[in-house]
């Protein structure tokens, strides 16, 4: 049986917030009218689903009956040729849905009958019954690289540019802070920052990314395809870091890292990890009694989220935190052939110690299984709205990081870096603090 | 017209009602061509942006009964209702001290190799674990428009599973290409409710079915409600956000039927007076004050309470008339263009004429000439009736290139709408705008009193429309910006 209970995650065609995070990125949909809105709603929804753009501003075939029947590629061709008119954008990319793939509407051959127009345009098969929006973003990514990125002129390398990938947009909820946070860490080595994604950076963005000296990736999984085609396609070197880096620990092992692989002079990562360190730990000094003097905080903690949050936090709890790792639960998804590996960075903790990882889509078993686990205590659960009730129920902590998160509004904050370990910080004690201490 | 509560499938608004999401005029004309047959409808979108659909609607109010469950039968993202929806019915429930159990919204989560060879086992399989899981009252089986498209037979599905399950296992039929008007979906989920879910009536009762989108949550409204019914010896049935299975079986035997759009309600309304004799009352919807004094007076004379009503009336008229002609004084003559769907459109016309306003421009996201009773809506007769103004009109199917280009055309004093996202877009514009998110924003007497002085708040107070349009850009060119506002719906 294959079922998905408490869904956190949605289809391929998912991915269109991937294309309304480039600036003025148009994304166009040949698919049912209300996939848009139902789509952006539930990834996005309190995080910020609007900008430039909003779902009900995305041209779109609206399928009906009369294209089920007939075929949409007229349809597609009328709303592509209107949408260059109608839209102010640098960059359109045409997305196909369910119906619209079953009923075998050929959208590569209706874009490239629009090859000589002034505004580049490309073209990505997301129909929703392929893949989850999380393989939708790697699929968009590399319909951009092949169909536009490669036609580009080709450029001087520029020297110390890093493309930065890795936080999925809206599906990480924290994705812009995260991002920018990334930026910031990359520039205080030295080098140029160079992201797709946000505020401004859009298509000007996107024509340096083939001139990096070299790709970073931040994340288990997701983008790996997309920076080993760009390697193939400009010859571009990637650094693949498996950990968003949150809290002291592992901001500091990642500045060390990127910093040996742009061959930059040690002494001075080594400066700005202390004086970065030095900084972090003030504040956790001052704070330190609270974390430690209460009668409700967990020992013991679970997340339930994607690969990329399970990690990164895990790492932070572990060992910046020193809280002990229970069962961690991954539910994007992930296909098969990343498990090993992923479950493998589970084994590389501080001391040794390691934490079992469980691959699951279906949110009632979960709960089940943590219901059952013994946390020693109250449980710090840490995942998105439907585990708020099971930590209630178990008496737990809980801090909502991940979609669907609905009782948060984010705009800009981040969990990536030394800042970041700081706001978990207190996210985690504001929520112990509200119970009786 | 009939509703037939045994159909499988009941056809679009389109088809059943002749309903259409594309007009550009005035209110005269659609007042014309909607009572002559085939005058309306006949152009399409050479452009068109992404709307809503049927399952969104349909499954979103199903999801709102407190011990029911949905399985979607489909791929992951149409299960995107469920993200949607995830905290609010459990924050509604306890908010209203109800009490709601589970979150069950379960999806097939349908694959490619599923397109193909169809997954009708894999469905049967999650709707038994979704009852054992759950153990609900009632189970809706959503359709998707992979479903549709490859022809999975929900409703065999469902026969099959009857010796298996002891509870009622509904198919819906919402499909989203099957009707470009997502109100299709209220229709659809209802009509599964009356085949499914609703029984013969064994008694009378003195209840009020009221259907509306949230029961009346806007601040405390229920308390406002229970006055009136009060004094009619009625008691409200919420439905369906967080009702109960066991109160929809029961809602054949209510005393009547009443709305807050009528929209949203029509079918169900239509369909319980049909089928079980159930008063639909057909008052203006309780939005302002006119519409609040005629579905008391319509509900007093069916109660025979008429006196009771009339004294009710005029103490709170007393109370609140003076301090509503003072804020009407300030709204008189300002300038309004209004944006939502038929129902809500035409009954906030009448409440913006009733403070005194200009009604501008109204843009429905589609158009009912008639209800399933084969009658005009009373809240567009009403305005056909007793508009000082004949203004333009416009159906826009949620396109928003069609409503920005003629807000910036119109450049009203506010922008009233009601869909999400709808409300940012006059802010962009600099123009003031307000989302009447609660259908019972403007409740009676002091809801009435409250909606007036926000209304003229938000008028008064640009600061934030007017900052933020100083700093955004619009993702439209200036080519479109002077175009005709329909300039891209051609003749078939």
């Amino acid at each position: 049986m294959k079922i998905l209970d408490e869904p956190r995650y949605v289809c391929a065609l998912g991915a269109m917030q991937t294309i309304q995070a480039i600036n003025r990125a148009i994304p166009i949909l040949h698919a049912s009218s209300g996939c848009a809105s139902k789509l952006a709603g539930s990834i996005a929804g309190t995080t910020g689903d609007s900008g430039y753009l909003n779902p009900q501003t995305y041209p779109c075939t609206n399928i009906g009956e009369t294209e089920v029947v007939f075929g949409g590629e007229d349809k597609l061709r009328n709303v592509i040729e209107n949408s260059l008119k109608v839209v102010d954008g640098d960059l359109f990319v045409v997305l196909s849905g369910c119906t619209t793939e079953i009923v075998g509407d050929d959208i590569g051959q209706i874009v490239s009958e629009f090859e000589d127009s002034d505004k580049p345009i490309v073209s990505v098969s997301t129909a929703g019954f392929k893949g989850s929006n999380i393989q939708g973003h790697e699929w968009v990514l590399k319909a951009i690289i092949n169909q536009y990125l490669t036609r580009l002129p080709k450029g001087e390398k520029i020297k110390g540019l890093v493309n930065i990938w890795g936080p999925v947009p809206s599906f990480d909820p924290y994705w812009l802070g995260n991002i920018r946070e990334l930026e910031n860490l990359v520039r205080e080595l030295g080098l140029i920052p160079n992201s797709i994604f946000g505020e401004f950076r859009g298509i000007e963005n996107l024509n340096k990314v083939p001139l990096a000296e070299f790709n970073l990736l931040v994340s288990p999984w997701v983008g790996l395809e997309s920076v080993q085609l760009l390697e193939k396609k400009f010859g571009t070197p990637f650094l693949h870091y498996p950990t968003l880096p949150i809290g002291a620990h592992e901001t500091s092992a990642f500045l060390r890292k990127v910093s040996a692989f742009a061959g930059l002079d040690s002494s001075n990562v080594e400066a700005l990890i202390e004086k970065r360190e030095k900084e972090y730990y003030y504040y956790v000094e001052r704070s330190v009694d609270i974390f430690f003097e209460n009668r409700t905080a967990s020992r013991a903690f679970s997340l339930v989220s994607t690969a990329a949050n399970v990690l990164a936090f895990s790492k932070f709890l572990v060992n910046d935190l020193g809280l002990m790792p229970k069962t961690q639960y991954i539910t994007e998804g992930v296909p098969e052939e990343f498990h090993k590996q992923i479950t493998e960075y589970f084994n590389e903790f501080s001391y040794g110690i390691t934490a079992d990882v469980t691959f699951s889509t279906d949110g009632y078993l979960i709960h089940r299984q943590i219901e059952e686990d013994d946390y020693s205590g109250p449980p710090l659960i840490i995942g998105s709205i439907f585990e708020k009730k099971l930590a209630r129920k178990l008496d737990g902590n809980f801090v909502c990081i991940s979609i669907p998160i609905k009782e948060k509004v984010v705009l800009h904050s981040s969990y990536v870096g030394y800042h970041g370990g700081l706001k978990l910080l207190e996210d985690i004690y504001t929520n112990v603090y509200q119970s009786f201490n | 017209m009939a509703i037939d509560i045994k159909n499988k499938v009941i056809g679009s608004r389109e088809s059943r009602l002749g309903s259409v999401v594309d007009f550009s005029g005035d209110l005269q004309k659609i007042g014309e061509q909607s009572a002559c047959n085939g005058c309306l409808g006949n152009k399409k979108r050479c452009f068109s942006q992404a709307s809503s659909c049927s399952s969104n609607c349909a499954l979103g109010q199903l999801s709102g009964i407190n011990d029911a469950a949905i399985v979607h039968h489909g791929p992951s993202g149409c299960a995107g209702t469920a993200m949607g929806i995830a905290s609010s019915f459990d924050l509604l429930a306890e908010a209203l001290g109800r009490e709601r159990n589970h979150f069950a919204y379960t999806c097939t989560d349908m694959t490619e190799s599923d397109t193909v060879f169809g997954s009708i086992d894999n469905l049967k399989d999650v709707i038994v674990e979704t009852y054992n899981r759950y153990n609900p009252k009632a189970i809706f089986v959503g359709a998707s428009c992979v479903s549709g498209v490859i022809g999975e037979d929900l409703d065999s599905v469902v026969e099959d599973l009857a010796d298996i399950i002891p509870i009622p296992v509904a198919p819906v039929h919402c499909e989203g290409f099957k009707s470009q008007i997502w109100a299709t979906g209220f229709d659809a989920a209802y009509h599964a409710i009356l085949k499914y879910i609703v029984k013969p009536p064994q008694k009378k009762t003195n209840k009020v079915n009221i259907i509306g989108f949230t029961a009346g949550t806007s601040w405390n409204t229920r308390d406002d409600i229970k006055k009136l019914l009060d004094i009619l010896g009625l008691e409200a049935t919420f439905l369906v956000a967080s009702a109960t299975v066991e109160e929809l079986e029961h809602a054949s035997e209510a005393t009547a039927t009443i709305t807050t759009c009528g929209t949203l309600a029509s079918y169900f309304g239509v369909g319980l007076e049909q089928a079980y004799g159930v008063p639909f009352i057909r008052s203006l919807q309780p939005q302002g004050i006119l519409g609040f004094e005629d579905l008391a007076r319509q509900l007093g004379k069916l109660v025979d309470k008429e006196h009771e009503i009339e004294a009710y009336l005029q103490k709170e008229q007393a109370f609140y008339l003076p301090k509503y002609e003072k804020i009407k004084e300030q709204l008189k003559g300002k300038r309004a263009m209004i944006a939502m769907g038929p129902g809500s459109g035409f009954n906030h016309v009448r409440v913006l004429q009733e403070f005194g306003m200009k009604v501008e421009h109204v843009s429905a996201w589609h158009f009912d000439k008639q209800y399933d009773d084969g009658r005009r809506p009373e809240s567009f007769q009403y305005i056909l009736d007793n508009s000082p103004n004949n203004f333009t009109y416009s159906v826009n199917d949620l396109q928003n290139y069609e409503f920005m280009n003629i807000l910036n055309k119109v450049r009203p004093d506010v922008f009233v709408s009601r869909h999400p996202g709808s409300t940012v877009w006059a802010m962009k514009l600099g123009i003031p705008a307000y989302c009447v998110y609660d259908e019972y924003n403007s409740f009676g007497y002091k809801g009435t009193l409250r909606f007036a002085q926000t209304l003229l708040n938000i008028i008064i107070n640009k600061s934030f429309a007017e900052n933020l349009s100083k700093h955004v850009r619009l993702p439209y060119t200036d080519w479109w910006m002077t175009q005709k506002a329909d300039a891209l719906q051609i003749e078939e």
